[in-house]
Order: structure tokens, then C-alpha cells, then sequence
């Protein structure tokens, strides 16, 4: 029997920044806050010379441990779905921070057409350009309207960066200067240019300078060593949960961080959640932990999970479309579509050891606001990045596609390469699609013998042509750059049943109605009032880059829960009224 | 080059223990002959006694150099030759064999990721076809056991010899019908193996050489890569390619 614990104001799933930033503001507020983390205890002297690439980058240090669960996957509704037994297959975040640990630090605003893509759509194309299974819908509410968040995360993070020249409106400017530039950047920047593209630095979450945040969390400067994302950093300076809103909670008083604490339940009664079971991981005894408020800011994945465990909300059945738990799962990794054009150069030689997660140029021309698709056959686009992260050399052997893997040659080439190649992506919105879904294996268990989540996801043939555009557009950049062999990455015909770096959506969508979203534009559940499910599996199609959308919203909906905990509020938005039945 | 590599590989492993070379040899226990305890028992009353204990040629060796997982030799040999092919000795620089690959495999299927700790390893098994996912209940340490005992019977089927006696070309032949999946193993498709065999011989030739492989910073220098160093903040900008001496995690961490 699971043991009760005293009640506090707010229970929250997770250490990551959907989790981290409610339970830095509400322990700011003065309310007690147990935070519920699965994975150990992290700080910033565990990752003091972590500089391991065999240990982090390919055997997966910081990321959950699948001998207790995975995810299962499959194509299509008529095929058997497999685990992903790997963390070579699968891996998520662990540990305190979870994902927003070992992220990259790429810090894209969406843009306001990812906000209101159906509207938008409609209003300058026709409900005809909709595909007829995408289930294409509004968030309910406008980035103008979220601007301040966005603000508000960037300003804890000390982003580093420089004005898109066309991109969405700012309330001020970026809290640090732009990383440097250098010189593949420069080549990339000035090719972007010639293309009549307006070129800018990636804003970073690798700070250029020293910053002190609002909340006194001081994060150092980038050195550019290269071990970034799929690390913790070396010198705290990566913005993290670990270096920010983590120890600002702690700082209070009022936080209590309990790691080895798998949530496994949400617990409610009469439509309202009244706490989380979980297990102590070291002694495998159950604890229900009650509170006023409860939240769920896991990754995409474990929110989805736990709702479905939990039989909160009704799934998503694709056959019927009816139900909303597990519906547009999006945005699996090598499903993504966009595209990647490489290029290999003769007579110039660059420093590829040298960089950081978020060091690189970028432009927005190619995005959604800025995009005209009425003459293409698809909607949205996406951001265009060349990224200098630093590579390894266990994982970085390009070579042209006409060498073999191995042997003399891949010896041989793969050496030679080494320095003298640079890469440019596409990474485009993701939609939602009727038969693209996640739901519970109805074979395979976890090692607490729940269901594993199943993940049943097609390639489109419109994300296919976004392929075929992506890779046009950057195989044009790299000729500019003087490359002198250009390859495109090949179109996905299948999702490649793989999983990573954080990027799916989906599962717990926002919307403007209980008819088509689980939850409201404070993350906040509609049929359970004092239950919060933040981060991507809030988002109803997958947006090129997440973190400072799931930060932004982790800020609402930190004042959503204050507005229930100091004024007794209830459902903080009205539902829209649809015409639908 | 092939054949050097070869020598290499079977010089050092004879000067590694000639005594016991010879005693395998003699007794026929390498060609698979049938090793009863009472043959065993009479041949150990002599062969031993007149060698020398301490194996010459070792003693320069680091300690790390030495078996902890495969405890045939000969699956080592079949295994090192192996990588030696997927990563040859070239004008670049050493090969697999030079860097350690073989004990940076056998000390990785030691641990944890030759048990799979943190994998998925729940049944029921299933039969997955044209896609490159991990779909086996055995453990890494028993894909390799498996792997390269199958790579040296096809061997001796097809060519009458060891895998490690073939010709470079027909070792390739064998690697390239694990790929095609040519080769039947027991429990887990030939190309899972090639994969991890070809995937763990280049972690070997490039991972810190705290884990036994890119022996002396060997792999980083063939890449012209700088290891582990604190920052880059003052030469990132550099116009030019910046040649710099490697550093390992042992010169790095406290």
C-alpha cells in the first residue's frame, strides 16, 4: 500500500524547464512546492570535466534508463509494434533537468503563423490547402499575446543573440551579445545573403558573457569546447534547469527535491487531482504525495503516459478521430522532415572541433511568416541553421555517399574529411495528422508492469515535399559556399522507428475548446481544473525548435496557478464556442 | 598492408605467450579437437613445467591489455582481425589492431553495455525485417560470442581456414555477408552484429583512451583532433586550421 504523505501546495512531475520554472515562481510566491524526479541528483560539479563522448554522446549518460521503460513503435494501426530497446533507438532526458540539461541551447521564437496556423491558413489560402487528414488547429492564443513570456524565459536564460532582421515583433532585445562568428558562418552567412536570405547568429542558450539573472543565478561564458549538447556543462554556462530556476527554488525554502521518485499515477477524485503516486526508485515503496495543485512537466512522452495511466481526458482513437489524450504525435526524430544538404571542400580546412550547441547562422526567410506556399504543395516552413556544435570524432566521419562504411576507403576519406565538410538543415514545422497518434502497447510492460506508450507514426507525402524544398533551397546555399561536392540527405519513406534529442510533440494539445484540446492556453486541463500538463506534448504540431516555447508557456502557466492558489480561480480561459457538435 | 596487419596481429599474439601457443598447438585443442579431462590432465603433468613463467614480451604491455570478457583466444583473434579489416592500418596511422580496438571491445562487453543494464530486454521477441533496430533478447556480449564463431566456422566452410588466416579480400567477403545477411546466427540477424562490430571498432579508434582503445591519442592525432581541452573561445575565429596536441580526460580531470 502506497504510504500518504502531507499535503502541500504543489506537486510537480519533472526537473526540466516545464517543471523547473511553476516551481521556481511558486516557491518565489512563498508556496511549498515538491518537485517528483525519476532520475539522480544532478548539480554543476557533476558535469565539471564530463568532457566524455563515449560516455555522454553515444552511451547516453544522461538519459532515462529503458531497463524500466521504453517507448514501443510501428507505422501503421494494421502493424505489431516493437520496443525501441536502445538508447541507440530511443533516449529522453534524465536526471535533474531532464532534457533541458543536455539541450543543444538553440532558442528560436516561433512564429506567429505557428500560433494561428489554421486561421492563417484559411484566411490566405482557402480551407482547400489543408490537407484532408491534418489535423491542422489554433493553440488559442497569439504570439502577441505571448510575447512577454517569451521575453520573461529569455531574460532568465540570458539568451545570447541579435534581432532577426524579419522576424516576430520583441519587446526588447536579447539579455547578452550574439556568440561570435566564425569563419564557416561568415561563408555561410555571406552565400545566405547573395540568395537574398537575411542571415543572422542562432540565439543561444551558450552565453557570449558573464550574466546575472533576474532570479541572481549567475550563468558563466561560453568557452566553445564543443561538449554541449548531449552534456551538462563544464563551467555552467549553458542556461539549464541545473544552473537557474533549480537552485532558485531551492534558494527559497519552500522547495523540496525528491530524485528516484518515479510518478507512476496521477490520483484524483470527482474531476479533481488530489496528488501523484510514486515509487522511490532505491527502496521500490509507493508513496501518494497530495497537493492543491498538481503538475505534470515531464517530456512529451511521460505526460502523455501518465495521462493515459492515469484515464484522465479520453484517448485519441484514430479509427473513430474521436478523443484528444495521445492525438498529433509529431515531430519523431528522423521522420522530421526539411531536409540537410552537406558539403565537402577541397582547398579549405576549418576547426570542427571547436564550437558549442548553439553556435551557428540562421535566417527565417524560409519560415512560416515569411514563406509565400501558395505555389507549393504544402503549408508552414521552417527555419534554416548551419550549426558549428563542436563534433566529436567518434561521431563524425562524413564522407560522400559513394564510400563505403568501412574498410580502406572509409579510413581513408572519412580522415581526410574530417575538417573539410559543413552542413546546412531545414527544420520545418511538423502537423498533426488523424492516423499520426500514441497510445498504450497492448503487449509490452514496464518494469512497474504498466503498458509501455506506443507510437504509431507515418511519413506524409506532404512532409516528403517540404523534404524536396528543404533540400533544393540548402543544396543552392551550399554551391554558394564554394563547396565543391554538395550532397541532400535522402526522403524518409518511414519514420526510421527512432527517437530523440527531445524534439516530439503532441499527446496533451492546446486549443481553444474541450472539442479538439486537452487542455487550455495556460496548459491548464479543462475537465480537471487544478491539473497542469506543460512542454511539447502541449504543442498541437511541432514547431522547428521547442524549449522557448515550452519555457514561455511554463511561465503562464506559473501564473495560472498562482492566480487558483491566491485567488481561488477555477477554469482560467472560456472555451471557445464552436460550431462544431 | 593486409598481410602486415596480419603479422602484427599473430606476432603479437604469439610473443604474448609462446608456451601456451605452442601447448594449443601441439595438442590439437585449436582445430576443435575433442578436450577430455583426462588428456587435458596428462598433458599438464609436462608441457608447462620447463617454460618460463613470466611471459616474455609482456612485460611492456599495460596491465589493461589483457582479456576480460572473451575467454577463447581464439574468438579474440577472429575478432581482432575483424576490426583490423573494418579500420585497416594505413599511411594515416595504425589500424584497429594498433589502437587497442580489440580490448576496448572486449572491456566494453565486460560491463554494462555488454549486459545491457539500461536496454530494453523484455519479450516477446519479434521478427523485424528492413529496419536497423536492436530486435534481440541476447545481450551484446552473446551477439559478439555468436557473431564471430559464426564468421569463423563460415570461414572454414568456405575456405578451409581460420578467419584470421584468410586473405584480406576473403575476410571482407564474410564481413560484407553479415551486412547481406548471408550468414544465419542463433538469435539476432547477422547485420545487428556487423552493426555494433562496425559501430564499437570506431568508438575504440576514437573514444578517451581511458577505456583501453585510441591507443596514445593515436585515432585523435590520424584526425587531426584535439581531444579534450577546457576552451576554444580564443581561436575559434581563426581563419586558419589550428593543429593542436591532443589532451586526454586522464590530463584534464582533477
Amino acid at each position: 500500500m502506497a504510504k500518504k504523505l502531507d499535503k502541500v501546495d504543489v506537486v510537480v512531475v519533472g526537473t526540466g524547464w516545464a517543471s523547473g520554472i511553476p516551481a521556481a515562481e511558486l516557491t518565489k510566491a512563498g508556496y511549498k512546492v515538491v518537485a517528483l524526479e525519476r532520475g539522480q541528483d544532478r548539480n554543476v560539479t557533476d558535469y565539471i570535466g564530463a568532457k566524455d563522448a563515449l560516455r555522454y554522446d553515444k552511451r547516453h549518460e544522461m538519459m532515462e534508463d529503458h531497463a524500466v521503460q521504453t517507448i514501443t513503435a510501428r507505422n501503421s494501426v494494421d502493424e505489431t509494434a516493437f520496443p525501441l530497446r536502445t538508447q541507440t533507438e530511443n533516449f529522453e532526458g534524465n536526471n535533474v533537468g531532464g532534457s533541458s540539461s543536455h539541450w543543444s541551447g538553440v532558442t528560436h521564437r516561433p512564429t506567429e503563423f505557428d500560433f494561428e496556423a489554421r486561421t492563417k491558413t484559411i484566411e490566405k489560402h482557402g480551407e482547400g490547402k489543408i490537407p484532408k487528414e491534418m489535423n491542422l488547429q489554433d493553440w488559442g492564443i497569439t504570439y502577441d499575446e505571448m510575447e512577454e513570456y517569451y521575453d520573461k524565459f529569455e531574460k532568465m536564460a540570458g539568451t545570447s543573440g541579435e534581432e532577426d532582421p524579419v522576424g516576430v515583433k520583441r519587446s526588447s532585445p536579447y539579455p547578452t551579445p550574439p556568440m561570435k562568428e566564425t569563419p564557416p558562418i561568415t561563408l555561410f552567412k555571406a552565400a545566405a545573403e547573395k540568395l537574398g536570405y537575411h542571415p543572422f547568429q542562432i540565439p543561444s542558450a551558450n552565453l557570449s558573457e558573464r550574466y546575472e539573472n533576474p532570479d541572481g543565478q549567475t550563468i558563466n561564458q561560453c568557452q566553445y569546447c564543443s561538449f554541449c549538447m548531449m552534456y551538462g556543462c563544464d563551467f555552467g554556462a549553458k542556461s539549464d534547469p541545473v544552473v537557474t530556476v533549480i537552485p532558485t527554488a531551492q534558494e527559497t525554502g519552500n522547495f523540496e527535491l525528491r530524485t528516484e521518485s518515479y510518478a507512476r499515477r496521477v490520483i484524483h477524485e470527482n474531476g479533481k487531482a488530489t496528488g501523484v503516486l510514486y515509487v522511490d526508485m532505491r527502496t521500490g515503496l509507493e508513496y501518494i504525495q497530495p497537493a492543491d495543485i498538481v503538475v505534470l512537466g515531464a517530456y512529451t512522452l511521460s505526460n502523455t503516459k501518465l495521462m493515459l495511466l492515469s484515464e484522465i481526458g479520453k484517448p485519441y482513437d484514430p479509427k473513430t478521430k474521436e478523443g484528444i489524450i495521445g492525438k498529433n504525435a509529431a515531430g519523431f526524430e528522423l521522420s522530421t522532415p526539411g531536409g540537410s544538404a552537406r558539403g565537402f571542400f577541397e582547398d579549405m580546412k576549418f576547426n570542427l572541433a571547436m564550437g558549442a550547441g548553439a553556435l551557428g547562422g540562421t535566417f527565417s526567410d524560409l519560415d512560416s511568416d515569411n514563406l509565400d506556399t501558395s505555389d507549393l504543395d504544402f503549408i508552414g516552413g521552417g527555419i534554416v541553421e548551419l550549426r558549428l556544435r563542436g563534433e566529436d570524432p567518434i561521431g563524425y566521419n562524413n564522407v560522400p555517399s559513394d564510400v563505403p562504411s568501412w574498410g580502406k576507403e572509409f579510413k581513408d576519406k572519412s580522415l581526410h574529411y574530417s575538417n573539410r565538410n559543413l552542413a546546412v538543415g531545414y527544420s520545418p514545422s511538423t502537423y498533426g495528422w488523424s492516423f499520426n497518434y500514441m497510445d498504450l502497447d497492448p503487449t509490452y510492460k514496464d518494469s512497474f508492469n504498466d503498458p509501455l506508450l506506443r507510437v504509431t507514426y507515418e511519413v506524409t507525402d506532404h512532409d516528403k515535399k517540404v523534404t524536396e524544398f528543404g533540400n533544393k533551397k540548402l543544396a543552392e546555399i551550399m554551391e554558394e559556399m564554394g563547396a565543391d561536392i554538395v550532397e541532400t540527405s535522402p526522403i524518409a519513406e518511414t519514420w526510421g522507428h527512432k527517437h530523440g534529442y527531445g524534439e516530439a510533440a503532441g499527446g496533451v494539445i492546446m486549443g481553444e475548446t474541450p472539442e479538439n484540446s486537452a487542455i487550455n492556453n495556460y496548459c491548464q486541463v479543462w475537465e480537471m481544473e487544478n491539473l497542469f500538463v506543460i512542454g511539447a506534448s502541449a504543442l498541437p504540431h511541432k514547431i522547428p525548435q521547442q524549449t522557448a516555447t515550452i519555457g514561455a508557456f511554463a511561465y503562464r502557466a506559473a501564473e495560472g496557478m498562482e492566480k487558483i492558489l491566491k485567488d481561488g480561480a477555477k477554469l482560467l480561459v472560456e472555451a471557445k464556442e464552436t460550431n462544431k457538435a | 598492408m593486409v598481410e602486415n596487419n596480419k603479422k602484427t596481429a599473430k606476432g603479437s599474439s604469439e610473443n604474448h605467450d609462446p608456451s601456451r601457443r605452442k601447448f594449443i598447438k601441439n595438442t590439437g585443442l585449436a582445430t576443435g579437437g575433442v578436450v577430455g579431462g583426462t588428456i587435458l590432465g596428462a598433458l599438464l603433468g609436462n608441457p608447462f613445467k620447463s617454460e618460463e613463467a613470466p611471459k616474455e614480451g609482456n612485460a611492456d604491455k599495460p596491465f589493461t591489455e589483457t582479456r576480460m570478457f572473451f575467454t577463447r583466444f581464439e574468438d579474440f583473434n577472429v575478432l581482432s582481425q575483424a576490426t583490423e579489416r573494418i579500420y585497416p592500418e594505413d599511411d594515416n596511422g595504425p589500424g584497429a589492431i594498433g589502437l587497442g580496438v580489440p580490448f576496448f571491445i572486449d572491456k566494453q562487453l565486460a560491463g554494462a553495455y555488454g549486459v545491457n543494464k539500461n536496454d530494453y530486454m523484455k519479450g516477446p521477441g519479434q521478427k523485424v525485417e528492413g529496419i536497423n533496430t536492436y530486435q534481440t533478447l541476447m545481450n551484446r556480449g552473446d551477439v559478439f560470442i555468436e557473431g564471430v564463431r559464426k564468421m569463423n566456422k563460415e570461414s572454414q566452410d568456405r575456405f578451409d581456414a581460420r578467419f584470421y588466416d584468410l586473405e584480406g579480400e576473403q575476410q571482407d567477403e564474410i564481413l560484407q555477408d553479415l551486412i547481406d545477411e548471408k550468414i544465419k546466427l542463433v538469435g539476432v540477424s547477422s547485420s545487428t552484429f556487423f552493426n555494433l562490430l562496425r559501430d564499437m571498432t570506431i568508438e575504440g579508434a576514437y573514444a578517451d583512451p581511458l577505456y583501453g582503445g585510441n591507443k596514445d591519442m593515436q585515432g585523435w592525432k590520424m584526425k587531426e583532433h584535439p581531444g579534450i581541452r577546457a576552451s576554444y573561445i580564443d581561436l575559434i575565429e581563426s581563419e586558419d586550421f589550428e593543429l593542436l596536441d591532443p589532451i586526454s580526460l586522464r590530463d584534464y580531470q582533477q
